[in-house]
């Protein structure tokens, strides 16, 4: 079969621009703000996606998303540093750090095992962040509000269309980014792990560097995803970002994105944080129940998640052309 | 000395609570390899199913006494009903999928009946204190204890020395232990394995219902309660080595004596202590210390 022309970057970049200027010019407050809180953990579910690919699911990237998120709210109340150009590399990079260190033990184990190691991991965080005073405790703590360069702005709804725009831009680059490391060689590892470990071992690569880096990788996607939703709510708080059902939350939108496309985290964490919105707004005490009715139903009728819907129609479009 | 007792016992009581709440999860893990998250929704099921029924008996002033005959009801209910809703609606389909697709699958089984519970019982807390109240208290090590919570340490032994027996000296043991080491063969030698699934997941259902009927009197059952429990239930079974009920055992005394030793000397880490030992133990032994184990398959 004749490989398709790849068409990712040009549509992701279409994507954002199109999102990214209808954002800015026209969409209401609201919905720029429930787009800022689902792309930010998008960027997380972009990392879960790539272990995902290799057949690994974690259940405790809420470590590295709290990691990120606390890395951004400490910088500001310990040294009064806001600048997004320092806060947010630094919540990725620590969240790196910390994911190669535990990477030399998690990447020995597959399956259910990795998961459950992983969720040990970030309820050990959970339990010091939980019991430690100066990090809040179960209240958490406020962040500072983001400034750029030195520049900030008194207008919410300025800063919320800045965070919004940097939050697209930095979506588009980590999608790309992401998209031309799965078509490299190392990134094709991913499938071919999940098949066949021997088979990769005797081509001459190593099966545990090759998830150690993934795990890297995904790791310091959480952080960023993490200090974005930080600094989007203004407040970090140890239930909402390091608890398990954190990590639940994200291997939900994990599944129900889909492994397709690197663009596909973004728009399953979307529909996500809408549904969840009209639920709870609805029917505030049944909300629960609709997200869990609904990861039910992609379990069983969508596998491949929303995305393989796309590719359905798609697919249908052009077979009558 | 005394602050010794006073470790022991704490921890004692609160192992015993651990087991039961954890030995339903892996019973169902050993014989059917799924980590039921929802198990968490049993045990709130149970707890406020019980603390409902203890309600309405002692409203009916029938004397605080037959509240115990309350709390095994509701275990017995919510486990036979539940258990058997969850495993014919949902679980039975899930056998041919991944492992961790399963573990989503009853993560949103949990979500779901959350809410039920919201919907079902209100968002407003029960107490059912009259079974606490009935068995009034002791002091041990100068210190007042309710007779209640010690209860739970006879409770779980009972427990525990039931299913041994069950599995080792009965015939539905040895169907259920050959099962474990080979679910094909077993089919082969013509056991109905779909029957022992039924069985062995509306065991753990009821076992996971026990454990919160019986700690409702305790506390004050709120929404969110069966939460925390998830958690501390998998750090259990994953101490212990998942699916092998001596583990369970050693996993819940392990986790419930360093948490009371935490609990005294250095509050601070109480939680970590829980989740810190569950780390270490799947990083040396990442079978868990008792896992059964694995038949080689050729």
């Amino acid at each position: 079969m004749e490989p398709s022309r790849d068409w990712t970057i040009p549509g992701l970049t279409i994507g954002f621009a199109i999102v990214a200027v209808s954002g800015a010019v026209f969409l209401p407050d609201w919905l720029l703000n429930q787009m800022v809180i689902s792309f930010s953990r998008a960027l997380a579910v972009v990392g879960l996606m790539v272990l995902w690919r290799t057949g690994l699911v974690s259940f405790g990237h809420a470590l590295y998303f709290g990691l990120g998120a606390y890395t951004v709210a400490l910088l500001g109340k310990e040294f009064g540093v806001s600048d997004v150009l320092i806060t947010l590399p630094a919540a990725a990079l620590a969240s790196a750090a910390v994911g190669v260190g535990l990477g030399f033990i998690i990447r020995k184990y597959r399956e259910i095992f990795f998961a459950m190691l992983s969720l040990a991991f970030s309820m050990v965080l959970y339990g010091i962040v939980v019991k430690t005073e100066a990090l809040g405790s179960t209240d958490g703590f406020s962040v500072l509000s983001p400034t750029l360069l030195g520049m900030s702005s008194d207008d919410a709804g300025v800063t919320l269309v800045s965070l919004f725009l940097g939050l697209c831009l930095v979506g588009w680059a980590v999608a790309v980014l992401v998209h031309r490391y799965l078509k490299s060689v190392l990134g094709s590892l991913t499938t071919a792990i999940r098949d066949n470990e021997i088979r990769v071992e005797y081509l001459g690569y190593s099966v545990a560097e090759a998830i150690h880096g993934k795990y890297v990788m995904s790791a310091a996607l959480a952080g960023l995803g993490g200090g974005f939703l930080a600094i989007s709510l203004g407040q970090v708080d140890p239930d909402s970002m390091i608890n398990w059902t954190v990590s639940g939350e994200l291997v939900f939108v994990t599944i129900l994105s889909g492994p397709g496309s690197v663009a596909a985290p973004f728009i399953g964490s979307l529909i996500f944080e809408l549904i969840r919105t009209y639920a709870f707004e609805w029917l505030p005490y049944a909300w629960q129940l609709i997200v869990g009715a609904t990861l039910l139903i992609i379990i069983f009728f969508l596998p491949d998640g929303v995305w393989s819907l796309i590719t359905r129609l798609a697919a249908g479009r052009g077979d009558k052309r | 000395m005394e602050t010794a007792i006073t470790i022991l016992i704490d921890g004692l009581v609160f192992s015993s609570y651990l087991f039961l709440v954890s030995v339903g999860l892996t019973i169902i893990f050993g014989v059917m390899k799924i980590l039921n998250v929802a198990h968490g929704s049993l045990y709130a099921w149970g707890a406020y199913t019980s603390a409902y029924l203890i309600g309405l008996w002692s409203d009916a002033g029938l004397g605080d006494g037959g509240t115990f005959l309350m709390i095994a009801v509701a275990a017995i209910v919510v486990g036979v009903i539940l258990g058997l809703i969850l495993e014919r609606g949902l679980i039975q389909f899930m056998y041919a999928r991944d492992e961790v697709i399963t573990v989503l699958a009853t993560f949103a089984t949990f979500l779901i009946l959350e809410d039920v519970i919201l919907l079902v019982f209100g968002v407003n807390p029960y107490f059912a204190y009259q079974p606490m109240a009935y068995l009034d208290s002791v002091e041990i090590g100068g210190i007042q204890r309710d007779v209640y919570s010690l209860t739970l340490i006879a409770v779980a032994v009972v427990v525990g020395v039931s299913l041994w027996l069950g599995l080792t000296k009965t015939k539905w043991g040895k169907l259920l232990t050959a099962v474990i080491y080979d679910r094909e063969l077993s089919i082969a030698m013509g056991i109905n394995v779909t029957r022992v699934f039924i069985v062995t997941f509306v065991l753990g259902a009821v076992l996971g219902a026990l454990g919160g009927a019986y700690v409702a009197p305790t506390v004050s059952v709120a929404p969110g309660f069966g939460v925390e429990v998830i958690v501390l239930s998998f750090a259990v079974v994953v101490i212990g080595g998942m699916g092998s009920i001596p583990g369970a055992i050693i996993g819940a005394l392990t986790v419930g004596i360093a948490r009371a030793i935490a609990v005294h000397q250095l509050p601070e880490v109480e939680l970590f202590v829980v989740y810190g030992v569950m780390a270490l133990v799947l990083v040396f032994r990442p079978e868990g210390l008792f896992a059964p184990a694995k038949a080689r398959k050729i």
